[in-house]
């Protein structure tokens, strides 16, 4: 291992088109923050530290001074403390659940004085540094032992269960966005599949009547059943087909029990605004409603910059947080949207060259952890505002309001280009 | 071969990305709805009423002016009223109207403002307002009132109030709303387009919450509302309160006509009720009341009732006979050979003293020389075509047609024709015989008070008429449909009106029509009694003022006064001296006029006169009549 020659500053190695990408997102969704809360009658500036623009701007400052110090330590800081980043992140997570301030139902936040955070914003980081550091050993193997997969459950549960207890379950479902990067290092293909395949009989079930999907089920495997013997002579086919669509059959049984015991009602809700947002216009179904009214109502150009009116008039609740993309739609209209999701796509798809450059794993596996945790956000916040996904509050990355999410994302993110600056002096390992 | 998996990774996001794009581009490009959801949304479109136009009589004082109230709207889902009881002593309404206004208005919708009270007067406004801030959901919309500065002419002005569903279903333009206000009987209704003025259109952008957010693009493409044209009327305040006076306690009606112009002096539909209590918030009440008083004070009397002329229909047909030249004025008619009856007076040897004595058997004679004045030899179609004949004369001095007023439903009455008389006898079976009794105005003939009045004005101008008109000027330029400044011609020549004139002045001198006399003023005029079935005659007059240079022609009509000097000839008189000296010389006839008490003998059926008993004759006043204390009561101020 080389330390990087004199003369030749850390600047030179950081890859430029994922910082371009981050300040362009940074720039967009600051301004689009100011239209959010723009008020016509008071005018007040872009500036003002009293409004949530202003205040973004100062977020913005300040992870520039975060930026620099991450750039500024040594690479090898943060993969040689990981599990202590990790011990801190648990450690801060158990203190919010008893010195948190209440804000809209949920521990999850520490005041200093006129700002908040939200530890469990920082979770993600430690438990990305966590995995890439467990999954650094090259002894373990992800597609031939289930042992090994013990202490990734544990990395990811003992968080979980804690964001859950302080009533964040938005930021609890993010974990699953380490899927993607277990699925990369060897995880088998069926399980994300059988997962999206569970996901999608459970909407099915809440759509169409129980008992023909049990029929169209039980038809399925007869089907299966009766070419099995001609394309396999495995005998086991037969049985793991019948498992199969008993397990099916199961769970549309399951559905019920499932939306009426295990989901509160808020997010029962949500759940049936998703297939019929119509069901409950006043209700659950209203933030879908006005969010698809506002970003559906800015066409193909937009209404222009602060020219909106279902954002800025409250119509579309947590504008400048969590729906901030309906901003962007309503006052950019679909090019404007064309542009964000494009940068994303292209924004998560860089991420992901990046980490397969890497000599590393533990700096693959961490730049994989990076992509799926801000993909995720992504799929969930945008797929929200258009009616494609249930209402679950997470912020769109480096858009949306708050000190807390820009600073654990930026940190999340410049931790893997440092990481990925050092690469031509770094030896692989695995 | 795990390495190959980051091409599943990327693969997987790039579908999801495209997947947001095509949903996007539907949302956003494809489907229109959303933009138009959002307009209603949160761009409201508010329109803005302006007040009505004032009406003004010939003497630049005013009729009608607009107050300004106050609507009390409630949103019933918003609606928050934790103590009821402070609430409807506050607002001076029991807990049971609060139950059902609350009901009313959330069965219309609960998320939208509905009316709660209507009409609160500026005082009762600045006592509740402070009061009312307790209580969300409860929002003020400023109206106005229609107010009358004198209690007269209901039924020429007419009222405005709710527009009815039928209304706002038929409007052929979509301009009224519901809960609208509109023109609904008199000069109202008539000239409602030209009064209600131009409503202006604000969009405004509000919040989620409903409140004011500004305007929308500037104001840039909000409309200015513009006040209702004002009315000018021909009617003199000062005489028509006085024909009201005298008509008090009598049936009837009283039409007064500017002859040179057509303008309407004094119109009178007795009895009357004061307007303003149906531009109160108890319209319905009140309404209910009016609808089912038995003397049917919201019957316009001067363009609805219809008469028959009795003898001051003797005027056309001496018109008619000298025109047709069948008579002269020299010529003279005995009582002989005549089937109908007459009273004693000195012979009848002009068509002036015929006027003056109202001589039946004269006119008699003269109308069957009209009906047989041609060559035809058989009787009937001699009758025929000789009606035929008069009833084209007739025609033109506007009988049995509507002659066209600015108030609604004028009725054409009835000027028999041969068409008429064949439905009842039969082609050719009929003849002078049958229908002589129109010679004097009775059988047949029907006529409305107006009618009469613009004979009068007929007359006064020697031969010809202008469509008698309320309002003589529309706005600030006073414009006027040409069809009120359009001259029409009798049909009769001047020279025959001089001695039917000084018939007329005879009549009045000397004659049945004496009690219309004026000191030191000649007046020309004409009695009638209207025979009808059911009761007493009616009393009927017409002329007019001074008879060289008339400044004012008349009719009046009294329900079973009798003989028509009895009471419509003095009232006739009164009233033309009222408007032509400001004074009246005869105080004695105007007292006893006055109290002149006439409703007993109106003919009432059993069902009629038990509602009389019953106590609907009493009217609620409205708030604004009289200055007196607020009748809500802020408690808070106690």
């Amino acid at each position: 291992m080389k330390e990087i020659p004199d003369g030749k500053p850390i600047t030179k190695n950081v890859d430029w088109m994922v910082v371009l990408i981050y300040i362009v997102c940074l720039g967009i969704g600051w301004v689009n923050i100011y239209a959010a809360v723009y008020n016509p009658e008071a005018n007040s500036s872009i500036f003002d530290l009293s409004n949530n623009a202003g205040k973004q701007l100062m977020w913005i400052g300040t992870s520039a001074v975060l930026i620099i110090c991450i750039l500024v330590i040594d690479y090898k800081f943060y993969e040689t403390f990981s599990f202590i980043i990790y011990a801190i992140m648990l450690f801060l997570l158990v203190v919010v659940l008893f010195a948190g301030s209440n804000i809209n139902g949920s521990r999850s936040w520490i005041k200093f004085g006129p700002f908040s955070l939200q530890p469990a914003q920082f979770a993600i980081l430690g438990v990305s540094l966590a995995i890439s550091k467990y999954l650094s050993d090259p002894a373990i193997s992800l597609n031939r032992k289930l042992k090994d997969y013990y202490p990734i459950i544990g990395i990811i549960l003992v968080p979980a269960i804690l964001i859950l207890l302080s009533k964040e379950t938005g930021l609890m479902l993010v974990f699953a966005a380490f899927a993607v990067v277990l699925y990369r290092e060897g995880m088998p293909g069926a399980i994300p599949a059988i997962g999206m395949s569970t996901a999608a009989l459970l909407i099915i079930t809440l759509l169409y009547e129980r008992w023909y999907i049990v029929g169209v089920i039980v038809v399925l495997a007869a089907l299966t059943i009766w070419i099995m013997p001609t394309m396999t002579r495995r005998r086991g086919g037969l049985w793991a087909t019948i498992l199969l669509a008993g397990v099916m059959i199961g769970i549309v049984f399951g559905v019920d029990f499932f939306m009426n015991n295990v989901l509160a009602k808020h997010q029962r809700g949500r759940v049936m605004v998703l297939l019929d947002p119509d069901s409950d216009p006043r209700g659950d179904g209203w933030n879908v409603i006005q969010s698809k009214i506002a970003i559906g109502s800015g066409g193909f150009t937009g209404k222009g910059f602060l020219e909106g009116t279902q954002t800025k008039f409250d119509f579309v609740p947590e504008q400048s947080t969590d729906f901030i993309f309906c901003t962007v739609g309503e006052e950019h209209g679909f090019i404007g949207s064309f542009v964000v999701v494009v940068l994303f796509v292209l924004l998560i798809s860089r991420l992901v060259i990046l980490a397969e450059r890497q000599r590393s794993r533990f700096a693959r596996v961490y730049g994989y952890c990076v992509a799926g945790v801000i993909f995720f956000h992504f799929l969930v916040n945008i797929g929200m505002t258009i009616g494609l996904m249930p209402v679950i509050g997470i912020p769109l990355p480096f858009f949306s309001y708050g000190g807390s999410s820009l600073w654990s994302f930026t940190i999340l993110l410049f931790v893997f280009l440092k990481i990925d600056a050092q690469r031509p002096f770094t030896l692989s390992r695995g | 071969m795990l390495e190959n998996r980051r091409f599943v990774i990327i693969g997987f996001f790039a579908v999801i990305g495209l997947i947001y794009l095509s949903r996007l581009f539907y949302l956003q490009v494809l489907d229109e709805s959303y933009s138009i959801v959002s307009s209603s949304n949160s761009i409201k479109r508010v329109i803005e009423i302006p007040f009505r136009g004032q009406i003004y009589d010939r003497t630049g004082k005013l009729i009608v002016y607009n107050t300004p109230v106050y609507d009390l709207l409630v949103t019933p889902s918003k609606a928050r009223v934790e103590d009821t009881l402070r609430f409807c002593s506050v607002l001076g309404i029991e807990r049971r109207d609060f139950d059902s206004l609350m009901t009313a208005a959330s069965v219309y919708s609960r998320n939208k403002p509905s009316i709660f009270l209507r009409q609160l007067s500026k005082e009762d406004f600045a006592s509740i307002q402070d009061v009312m801030v307790d209580y969300s959901g409860f929002q003020f919309a400023k109206s106005s009132l229609r107010t009358y500065t004198a209690p007269t002419l209901a039924n020429t002005l007419g009222y405005v109030s709710e527009i009815t569903k039928g209304q706002l279903e038929k409007q052929e333009e979509p301009y009224y709303r519901q809960s609208d206000y509109i023109g609904q009987s008199g000069v109202e209704k008539i000239y409602e387009n030209e009064l209600r003025g131009k409503r202006g259109t604000k969009f405004i952008m509000q919040n989620v919450a409903g409140v004011y957010k500004g305007p929308w693009k500037g104001g840039e493409l909000d409309t200015m509302a513009v006040a209702g044209a004002n009315l000018y009327s021909g009617i003199d305040l000062e005489v028509q309160q006085y024909a009201d006076s005298l008509m008090v306690n009598k049936v009837g009606s009283v039409v007064a006509i500017e002859p040179s112009t057509g303008q309407i002096l004094t119109m009178v539909s007795a009895p009357t009720y004061d307007p303003n209590i149906l531009a109160s918030r108890f319209f319905s009440k009140n309404y209910t009341k009016l609808v089912r008083n038995p003397y049917k004070p919201l019957f316009n009397r001067p363009v609805m009732a219809s008469y028959r002329p009795g003898s001051t229909f003797k005027l056309i047909q001496a018109l008619v006979g000298l025109q047709e030249g069948v008579v002269t004025p020299g010529t003279g008619f005995s009582h002989a050979n005549c089937p109908v009856g007459c009273h004693n007076h000195a012979a009848t040897t002009s068509i002036a003293l015929g006027v003056t004595h109202s001589c039946n058997p004269y006119f008699y004679h003269l109308f069957r020389r009209v009906i047989y004045n041609n060559k035809i030899s058989n009787t009937f179609k001699a009758s025929a075509a000789g009606l035929e004949d008069w009833h084209s004369r007739v025609s033109k001095f506007g009988i049995g047609q509507q002659l066209g007023i600015d108030l609604p439903s004028e009725r054409k009455g009835n000027l028999p024709d041969k068409k008429y008389y064949d439905k009842i006898y039969g082609e050719n079976a009929w003849k002078f015989s049958n229908i002589y009794s129109i010679s004097i105005g009775e059988g047949e003939i029907l006529i409305t008070p107006l009618k009469m009045a613009n004979v009068a004005a007929i007359i006064a101008n020697r031969g010809y008429f202008y469509t008698p008109h309320v309002i003589h000027g529309v706005g600030d330029q006073k414009k006027l449909d040409p069809m009120y400044t359009t001259r029409h011609e009798s049909g009769v020549s001047m020279q025959h009106f001089s001695p039917v004139i000084e018939g007329m002045i005879g009549a009045v001198e000397a004659g049945t029509a004496k009690n219309a006399r004026i000191q030191d003023m000649v007046v020309a005029g004409k009695t009638g009694t209207s025979q009808n079935k059911k009761g007493d005659d009616h009393s009927i007059f017409i002329g007019f003022a001074p008879a060289d240079n008339p400044k004012i022609a008349i009719a009046v009509f009294v329900e079973n006064a009798g003989f028509g000097g009895s009471a419509a000839a003095p009232i006739a008189g009164l009233i033309m001296e009222k408007y032509l000296r400001r004074k009246i010389t005869n105080l004695a006839m105007e007292k006893r006029m006055k109290e002149t008490n006439l409703m007993s003998k109106v003919v009432l059926t059993d069902q009629q006169r038990s509602l009389l008993k019953s106590d609907t004759v009493k009217l609620l006043k409205p708030d604004t009549a009289k200055k007196k204390a607020p009748v809500i009561v802020n408690p808070l101020k106690k």
